[in-house]
């Protein structure tokens, strides 16, 4: 995307001469659906691959093919993954949006840009690289069809060139890219070259941007939030999904889908130990969902919040009839269908509260790809443990980005299955009701279909604690004062936060999700720049724990940073929090549908203290950003 | 010495198989159908124990609770029932599993569900009590109510109604009947054959309600629907596990293979009908319904189709009983996904 603000940095004008090593970002602007993902997931583990850490932005639209997309490559060596708000070496391949990408540049940054496009005229402070694509793809891809495909891979073997990236490595990850598709590997070898020549004979190196190797990446690997969810869901034993098509989820059960088919197929038998079905719409996914769980079976969906929407009478069901249920949220750009293709944390408080009546729900919030791997398989323990839905609420900017890091570990613990009645719990407890209360915990014991323990009427009407239908006003609120109990015993099982306690900080933060990355960027900022000390909460389930009070006690002010306009995690707050712990909380917001950056939140955060901020915080938009439904 | 307990093929007394008392009006339709399950499950020997009964929401998804007792239920939310039973025999294809829904819970707001639940073929016996009103919410026309028909109030419904049966057809149900609550033997014949059926049984059950939609000028009248009743065949069953052979002039009766060895034998009434030719069904259900006649019987039948979890290859256990480790992969397995993502 074209930079949106554009804070200028003072150092930055002058930096031109010094060498600015692993700590700078790379713009790829191309056209959707013109095959320029290889080339820059390439670019991306080639970086990786020098030692230096990495991560890797997707700004895309809601469309197939012709709209401008956006890749963002940040290298950091100090390893932030957040977004860098500026951009420092820009390639134009979109003629569309060359032009405005360009003239949004902060002065110092460099340019390879298509040669007809003539981008070099618009400005004096940046430093151009004109390469002529066609001229250089046409002997490497004699076959004129796929030339559109190949000749993205010339800007890697530019870049390579420009930004000292070993080529050999390069190479490396572009076979890891296009495995054992031998013809396509050889053509974008010899592209990927043609790059370097190219760059070698005409070009004397003018920006201060360079890779060098570090050693900050050996053994981590490369993976999206969503497929690493899916290796979570497989690890926690799922049997049944129910799934319908929706960005930015439908990653998560395709690769799912995928991983299934290779590990979970009875080597003897070639069948399978589980069912995916794509159903007719959420609604039915969550309904299939239910009756699995009620049947015994670890069953899941993921969806996005129009998904969530269609899903509140059922989650309600879930709720009140208490049948488990594993719910990923991959969180998009609301109002209705919003940005379809664009990264918020919009759906947290319609989520707790999902459906009518006294309804609330346990939200489990992942930051990372290693906690998306690892609260997957929270998730169907805790919904099996309390018996009720559990939502999982990542975002489009976990979801379907690549992510750095360590290698997931092999589950160290067997599944929890809650509390299901035995003959051995049938003898302890005497008689058993379905809904009733006998350890004090708000959670039953349950039976299920053909385990040969007694039977049930599961249903969303009024009911005792033997599952009887009922409409007396004390079996409705003994009932509905159990699941209250139920929920404060959440409190004690669900992901307790991290913290980090700063004891000269004055001020605390409270992040969650994606926010976590420009939070911590941010803080160093502060801390570095202007000596403001901040403590850290990072937030990873609702309800919440006892540490929140702890932490807002032990704190001046408090900043609830959040990529929503509403405040809703701060909202969520107030319905328990003293007035007095109230008046202590801030707000930071980020709403824009891009990722949330750390020179936002430190601007944010230095207004309210009370600083004197340069900022220009108005809202560019290009004008190629209008997507396709 | 007591007198022997009647009991049926596995053990069971009929008791075992009765449920709760019912909370529907004196003489609907519904209780009456409640009866023919009781009847079909004993009759049958069906183990209660793996039988699930599912429903959404009206008077017909009550039901559920007034037959089987020791069977496991779920009363879901307002027409989407299919999805809930759909998840269950997902998790475990040893269940049998009994639907009961309502001409609203399906033509109205189920209607979405319903449609894909016939295309999947899931192993489920899907009932509609059918009494073309919505009862209980006092009276309003369902989407099978006939066009002309008249509310208690005077109003006419001026909608066509929606055929479930033709639908079903249509959309690739493999056991598809018409009944009538007050047509015992045919009811209890039906229901004995849909448990012998592996695949979706859709069975429409004109069953009339008898406080909103019994009186004149009613199609769904248990007077009308006695006179308009134009039953297609005569139905025998003969289970599996029954030695009979039943004699029949040549040319007079079909007889229906079940998939587990069941016999249908169907009778020919006035002209020759065949339940197995998708097209001839159709045409039938068109013609009965112009000349607004029920056709009753079995109209549709395909007794070999390959249903859901056959299509989808699962196990042959129910994946809900899976051990451990048939449900989470070795460690090899981990480590081998996380050396292709480095």
């Amino acid at each position: 995307m074209a930079p949106t603000d554009v804070a200028v940095r003072e150092q930055r004008t002058s930096a031109n001469k010094q060498r600015v090593v692993n700590d700078f970002s790379i713009q790829v602007a191309t056209v959707n659906g013109s095959g320029s993902q290889t080339a820059n997931l390439v670019l991306l583990r080639s970086i990786l691959l020098m030692g230096v850490p990495v991560s890797g932005k997707n700004m895309f639209p809601s469309n197939i093919a012709g709209l401008p997309t956006w890749y963002t490559i940040r290298a950091s060596k100090r390893g932030y993954v957040g977004r860098k708000k500026e951009v420092d070496f820009l390639v134009a391949m979109n003629p569309e949006t060359a032009k405005e990408d360009v003239l949004t540049l902060d002065a110092g940054a460099a340019v390879v840009y298509d040669e007809p496009l003539k981008l070099n005229t618009l400005r004096s402070d940046l430093t151009f690289y004109p390469v002529p694509f066609d001229k250089l793809v046409a002997p490497v891809c004699p076959d004129a069809k796929l030339r559109r495909l190949v000749r993205n891979m010339i800007y890697d073997g530019i870049l390579a060139k420009l930004l000292g990236i070993d080529m050999q490595l390069m190479e490396k990850a572009l076979n890891k890219q296009l495995g054992k598709k031998g013809k396509a590997v050889a053509m974008n070898q010899g592209a990927l070259k043609a790059g370097w020549d190219y760059a070698t004979a005409n070009f004397t190196k003018q920006d201060p941007y360079w890779i060098e190797a570090m050693n900050e990446t050996a053994g981590k690997i490369l993976i999206e939030g969503n497929t690493a969810a899916a290796i979570g869901c497989m690890m926690a034993g799922v049997t049944v999904v129910a799934w319908y098509p929706i960005t930015p989820s439908s990653s998560l059960c395709e690769s799912l889908i995928s991983y299934m088919k290779k590990y979970r197929v009875d080597k003897e038998t070639g069948k399978a130990t589980f069912a995916i079905v794509q159903a007719e719409d959420e609604i039915a996914s969550l309904g299939m969902v239910i009756g699995a769980s009620w049947a015994g079976a670890r069953a899941m969906t993921a969806t996005a919040g129009p998904g969530i929407s269609l899903m509140s009478e059922f989650a309600g069901l879930a709720y009140y009839a208490e049948s488990p249920a594993v719910i990923f949220d991959v969180q998009r750009v609301g109002p209705s269908t919003g940005l379809p293709t664009r990264t918020a944390q919009g759906d947290l408080l319609s989520t707790a509260f999902l459906s009518h009546g006294d309804t609330k729900h346990i939200m489990i919030i992942p930051s990372s790809v290693e906690e998306c791997y690892t609260m997957s398989q929270e998730a169907f323990d805790l919904a099996e443990q309390f018996q009720t839905p559990i939502f999982v609420m990542m975002d489009l900017d976990l979801g379907m980005n690549n992510w750095m890091s360590d290698g997931f570990k092999y589950p160290s613990k067997p599944i929890n299955r809650g509390k299901l009645l035995t003959d051995d719990v049938l003898k302890r407890i005497g008689e058993w009701g379905r809904y009733k209360d006998v350890d004090g915990d708000g959670i039953p014991y349950r039976t299920i279909p053909g385990d040969g323990m007694p039977a049930y009427f599961a249903r969303g009407s009024g009911h005792n604690a033997k599952g009887q239908y009922s409409e007396r006003p004390d079996d409705y609120v003994e009932n509905m004062d159990r699941l209250a109990r139920k929920f404060e015993t959440a409190r004690k099982f669900v992901p307790r936060p991290e913290i980090e306690r700063n004891p000269k900080a004055k001020i605390g933060f409270i992040g969650y999700g994606t926010s976590h990355y420009a939070t911590q960027e941010s803080r160093d900022q502060l801390r570095e720049e202007m000596n403001v000390e901040t403590s850290y909460f990072r937030l990873r389930a609702y309800p919440f724990t006892d540490d929140l009070v702890a932490f807002i006690d032990a704190h001046e002010r408090l900043y609830v940073i959040e990529q929503n306009r509403d405040a809703q995690l701060l909202q969520l707050m107030k319905l328990e929090l003293t007035p007095e712990r109230v008046a202590k909380l801030r707000s930071v917001l980020h709403y824009n549908g891009l990722p949330i950056d750390a020179r936002s939140i430190s601007d944010d955060v230095l207004a309210q203290e009370g600083f004197e901020v340069a900022k220009k915080t108005a809202v560019r938009v290009s004008a190629g950003s209008a997507g396709g439904e | 010495m007591a007198t022997p307990l009647k009991v049926n093929r596995i053990g069971l007394e009929p008791q075992i198989y009765k449920g709760g008392k019912t909370t529907l009006c004196a003489g609907c339709g519904h209780n009456a159908i409640s009866e023919r399950i009781i009847d079909a499950f004993y009759e049958m020997g069906v183990d209660p124990r793996h039988v699930i009964k599912l429903s959404g929401i009206g008077c017909s998804s009550k039901s559920p609770a007034y037959f089987l007792g020791g069977s496991h239920g779920f009363n879901a939310v307002h027409g989407r029932m299919p999805s809930v039973g759909t998840g269950a025999m997902l998790a475990n294809k040893k269940l049998i599993a009994i639907g009961v829904s309502g001409d609203g819970d399906t033509g109205a707001i189920g209607i979405g569900q319903f449609v894909h639940l016939m295309r999947r073929n899931l192993p489920i016996i899907y009932i509609i009590e059918d009494n073309g009103c919505y009862g209980l919410t006092k009276g309003q026309f369902s989407p099978t109510a006939d066009l002309g028909s008249k509310l208690k109030t005077g109003v006419v419904n001026d909608l066509p109604p929606i055929d479930t049966c033709a639908l079903a057809i249509e959309l690739g149900a493999t056991f598809v009947a018409r009944s009538f609550s007050g047509d015992k033997k045919q009811l209890l014949s039906l229901l004995k054959a849909a448990l012998a059926h592996r695949g979706t049984v859709m069975l429409d059950v004109i069953s009339p309600c008898v406080t909103f939609n019994d009186h004149e000028g009613s199609t769904k009248s248990y007077a009308y629907v006695k006179d308009h009743d134009d039953p297609l065949e005569e139905v025998s069953f003969v289970p599996f596990f029954e030695d009979i052979t039943v004699d029949y002039e040549p040319g007079t009766t079909q007889q229906v293979t079940m998939h587990d060895g069941s016999k249908l034998y169907l009778k020919k009434l006035e002209e020759d009908y065949d339940p197995t030719d998708k097209i001839a069904a159709l045409k039938r259900l068109h013609e009965t319904a112009r000349r607004g006649e029920f056709a009753t019987g079995l109209i549709y039948i395909e007794p070999d189709r390959d249903d859901f979890l056959e299509l989808l290859n699962v196990v042959d256990e129910p994946l809900a009983s899976l051990p451990l480790d048939r449900v989470r992969p070795g460690r090899e397995a981990l480590d081998e996904i996380m050396e292709a993502l480095r």
